[in-house]
């Protein structure tokens, strides 16, 4: 019986694995496909293809500012957060300290955290340190998430990172800036950048967060939160969604491959993706 | 050209090293040998700067080096790994250091083809780091520090990623390029026939603490402890009363050997009267036929092992606890000697030597 | 807080002053991480406190009162609308991660023994969607389950169907699948990881001893790869158990959740505490329904070899 089900298995596991990333992919192409249709409600048969929804898109002002607010949290995000990945990320490849397992984990916690029980958390205390709703505080929380994505990418870059390089170039005389700027950083450059898009990816798609802690200006997910209401509206909100994965889409391929550059140079696999 | 002086290393309780004293002279090539965690990498870390004594001081060219940081200071390092910069080729890896001593463009081109091509690598400069051969990495490594022309060289176990083969013929080249370019080189290797090849003067070293430090022949020769002598090769050990003791010589009486006077070994002490001799099995020579010596051993062939230039014989002499280990070539037939057989050893008592324990 | 400041300005200090360099990666290990660690310590771990803290007091309209209560507990255990809110919410995150699992460990497997050079590839495209809004995720879902949606008009186009169905949308069901797909990469990894980890001349041990194939899956591949399927029943169980997005889009009145309560308390009623002890009860519950799934499948492992 060994025989068939070894062959079985070979047979049907590349079939199965097609169908699981249809199962994955089917739901999400949805979104793309009923925005280039021309009809009110997404329904089959596909009524004809049109830009219509995406023109819709263009004129209004209010998705435009929402777009600019997530546009701005983003950014503030994915700086800060890499910031912040860097020193805990080198602190935990590089040193030896008591604590380290403890500290790491609770930077890792908002991974495995429902993030409702994160949001208003942030949001009591927030409160209670008399700030008052905005896109600030949906950028503090923003960063408080992305923070675990920020520091696997930066780890999986500086493992492995032969500590004698940096000892190699102090050796040839360079100082510890020049050795920074000269070896540390060019070697590090693709994880910095991966996790500056990794986070500014999740901080634009984020939602949970930034729907307790944003105030009067809502962000792109939270604008198609308040469309959602109106079935009439739906076509253009597929068409904002097709719009926000195929960033998504472009800045995650483009940290994946810097990642992987990374890891070759420092001859380690593994992290984020893989 | 290096003083190393009463220079010890804690790691909280555990001594890495414990007070070693070592003085390295100019243009000398020389090796710090022993098992891992000896001490060795440690000792070579702290010449460089990468690591500070607990206590202890360690002068390079008369400077006191205690507060120099490792990019001030007149070292410089082939590591382990190599640590070949893998962002950049193997001109840029080897014109790093070179950059910072904002010599000219010409200059510094100059210096780099030189330095490449006293480690055959001329022609390679645009390679990248990934494309290199373990080999070239190697040259790569010894090229980008022997460009910046330190007083001193340190090696770190250099050879100890290449395979057979190119470690052997590497040994030979670090050893014409030493000679070359005249500076002093301190090598870290576990492997004793590398210390022994290379080297003008061999410190070994056991638990953190420096046992010997003397010419290859005469740590081979004349280790001082059994420790040493094991740790440099095969050797026979035998236990035998000192019936006589005067200045520098000790006589012991062997049931083998007979008596033997030979140097009284450094930190020599007795609890029994007696002494350890040594002798190395390729010391020992099989007697054939009717062919006699001054000096000679009879004994029974008790065990025979082949490895194809030469044969190990181990050899029962009566009196004598275990067996003599006895290396001979093959080109007489030693091969071909009956386990069971009767068998006479020539020696030169002075390859017989006392020991510490 | 500042006292750790002041810790790590003075270890800093001390790297100056004393050269052993023991205490000296210390300080700087510590100083290095200490940016990072204070940013989650004072948005996580305080308000994570300051969660707590609340569960115990009673808020009366805008003003919170600060004695000691376990009334906010008392009703949060034994409302029975918030009983069976807990109730489903955790047997839909169990649901979920046993799905997660079931679905991805043979994807895992595959990638992992026949995905040849191009495994990374393969991650890669297993893991893109789960880097899309998961907003977006679950709305897909809504329009593929809605009444007007492309299942129900997908069937009716093939005779199937006479009249849309109520039943695809608007129920625990629907919560379930919608979950399940949001999350079903997630539960790969940490399988994928566990049998990479898996040394090859295992197998081949056990086929040299006489296992088949599938004797040698059952008694080797699973048995290593099982901290794999329980890390990853815990990752996916322990954040869907406070999702609220998919209850909202696709739950109906039958569907919400536990995070549709807490969401409520600090939004209309208003009852900060109550939705804090919701919060807390839901943490504790998952936790505990965590250790039981974790032992059980421990259990089960020994009887089974």
């Amino acid at each position: 019986m060994s025989r068939p089900v070894r062959r079985m298995a070979i047979r049907w596991l590349p079939a199965y694995a097609a169908l699981y990333i249809l199962f994955l992919y089917g739901p999400v192409l949805l979104l793309p496909l009923f925005s280039f249709n021309d009809s009110a409600t997404p329904t089959l048969p596909l009524a004809g293809f049109t830009w219509r929804w995406y023109e819709q898109l263009a004129g209004n002002q209010e998705m435009i500012d929402a777009a600019w607010n997530s546009l701005g949290v983003g950014l503030a995000v994915a700086v800060m957060s890499t910031l912040l990945g860097i020193c805990g990320a080198r602190a935990v490849t590089r040193y030896r300290f008591t604590g380290k397992r403890a500290m790491s984990g609770l930077i890792m916690a908002p991974l495995v955290l429902p993030e409702i029980i994160v949001a208003i958390s942030l949001l009591l205390v927030l409160l209670a340190f008399g700030m008052s709703l905005s896109l600030v505080t949906v950028t503090l929380g923003h960063v408080l998430i992305c923070l675990p994505y920020s520091m696997v990418v930066l780890i999986s870059g500086f493992e492995g990172f032969d500590r004698s390089l940096e000892e190699a170039s102090a050796d040839l005389g360079e100082t510890a800036f020049g050795t920074l700027r000269r070896v540390t950083l060019p070697m590090v450059a693709p994880a910095i950048i991966a996790s500056l898009l990794v986070s500014f990816t999740i901080s634009f798609d984020e939602f949970i967060v930034a729907f307790f802690l944003s105030g009067a200006d809502p962000t792109l997910p939270i604008y198609i939160w308040g469309q959602l209401r109106f079935a009439s509206r739906l076509p253009s909100v597929l068409a904002l969604g097709t719009i926000m994965l195929v960033v998504s889409f472009v800045l995650v391929t483009i940290a994946e491959m810097l990642r992987r550059r990374a890891a070759s140079r420092t001859n380690t696999d593994g992290g984020l993706f893989a | 050209m290096i003083e190393i002086r009463g220079v010890t290393r804690r790691f909280g309780n555990f001594a890495a090293l414990d007070n070693a004293l070592l003085s390295v002279r100019e243009g000398e090539f020389f090796s710090l040998l022993g098992p891992s965690g000896c001490g060795k990498t440690t000792l070579l870390r702290m010449i460089a700067g990468f690591d500070t004594p607990t206590s202890g001081t360690i002068l390079i060219d008369g400077q006191e080096m205690g507060g120099t940081p490792a990019n001030q200071r007149p070292t410089n390092m082939v590591f382990q790994s190599y640590a070949i910069f893998p962002h950049l080729n193997v001109e840029q890896n080897v014109g790093y250091g070179l950059k910072r001593l904002k010599l000219g463009k010409v200059e510094e081109r100059r210096r780099v083809e030189e330095a490449l091509s006293q480690v055959a690598l001329s022609g390679l400069g645009k390679r990248g780091a990934s494309e290199l051969s373990g080999g070239q990495r190697q040259r790569v490594a010894l090229a980008r520090a022997l460009v910046m022309r330190p007083k001193v060289l340190l090696l770190d176990e250099p050879l100890s990623a290449l395979d057979k083969k190119l470690r052997e013929q590497m040994q030979v080249e670090l050893r014409h390029l030493q000679q070359t370019v005249g500076i002093t080189f301190v090598l870290v290797t576990h492997d004793q026939y590398e210390a022994l090849a290379m080297s003008d003067r061999i410190a070994v070293m056991f638990g953190g603490r420096i046992a010997q430090v003397d010419t290859p022949k005469h740590v081979y020769q004349r280790p001082v402890n059994r420790q040493v002598a094991d740790f440099l090769g095969g050797m026979n050990f035998v236990r035998a009363p000192v019936v006589e003791e005067s200045g520098g010589q000790i006589v012991v009486d062997t049931p083998g050997f007979g008596r033997v006077s030979t140097d009284r070994p450094i930190a020599f002490q007795t609890s029994d009267g007696s002494a350890t001799l040594g002798i190395r099995p390729e010391r020992l020579r099989v007697l054939w036929d009717d062919e006699t010596a001054s000096h000679e051993v009879a004994g029974t062939v008790v065990d025979r092992h082949y490895f194809g230039e030469i044969t190990h014989l181990l050899v029962d002499i009566p009196g004598f606890e275990s067996p003599l280990s006895v290396t001979e070539t093959n080109n007489f037939g030693a091969d071909d000697i009956p386990v069971g057989a009767p068998i006479r050893l020539a020696y030169d008592p002075d390859a017989l030597v006392a020991m510490a324990d | 807080m500042t006292a750790a400041a002041e810790d790590a300005r003075s270890l800093s200090a001390s790297v100056r002053a004393r050269p052993p360099l023991l205490q000296s990666e210390q300080a700087q290990g510590l100083a290095l991480i200490s940016p990072t660690f204070l940013y989650a310590l004072v948005l996580l771990l305080l308000p994570i406190a300051v969660v707590i803290a609340h569960s115990f007091w009673t808020q009366d309209y805008l003003t919170i009162d600060r004695s000691f209560t376990l009334a906010n507990y008392r009703e949060a255990l034994t409302d029975p609308m918030y009983r069976d809110l807990l109730a489903r919410s955790v047997s839909v995150s169990l649901a979920v991660s046993v799905a997660a699992v079931v679905l991805g460990y043979p994807a895992a497997y595959f990638i992992s023994f026949h995905g040849g050079r191009h495994k990374n590839l393969w991650l890669f495209i297993i893991m893109v969607p789960f880097w899309t809004s998961y907003l977006l995720r679950v709305m897909a879902w809504k329009v593929i389950l809605g009444y007007q949606g492309v299942l129900n008009t997908g069937l009716m186009g093939l005779g199937i169907l006479d009249e849309p169905s109520t039943a695809l949308l608007y129920n625990t069901s629907a919560v379930v699948i919608a979950l399940t797909h949001a999350w079903a990469a997630f539960a790969i990894l940490p399988i994928y990881v566990s049998l990479e980890k898996i040394d090859r001349s295992l197998l081949e041990a056990a086929r040299d001893l006489g296992d088949g194939p599938l004797q040698s899956f059952l008694r080797v591949t699973l048995p290593l790869s099982l901290p794999g399927v329980i890390a990853a029943l815990l990752i996916v169980m322990i954040p869907t158990v406070g999702d609220y997005i998919t209850p909202r889009l696709v739950g109906g009145t039958e569907g919400i959740m536990i995070a549709n309560a807490i969401q409520s308390q600090f939004g209309r009623s208003a009852n900060w505490p109550l939705g804090a002890a919701l919060s807390v009860t839901t943490m504790i519950v998952v936790s505990l329904t965590a250790c039981i799934v974790v032992l059980a499948i421990k259990a089960l492992a020994r009887v089974v070899r």
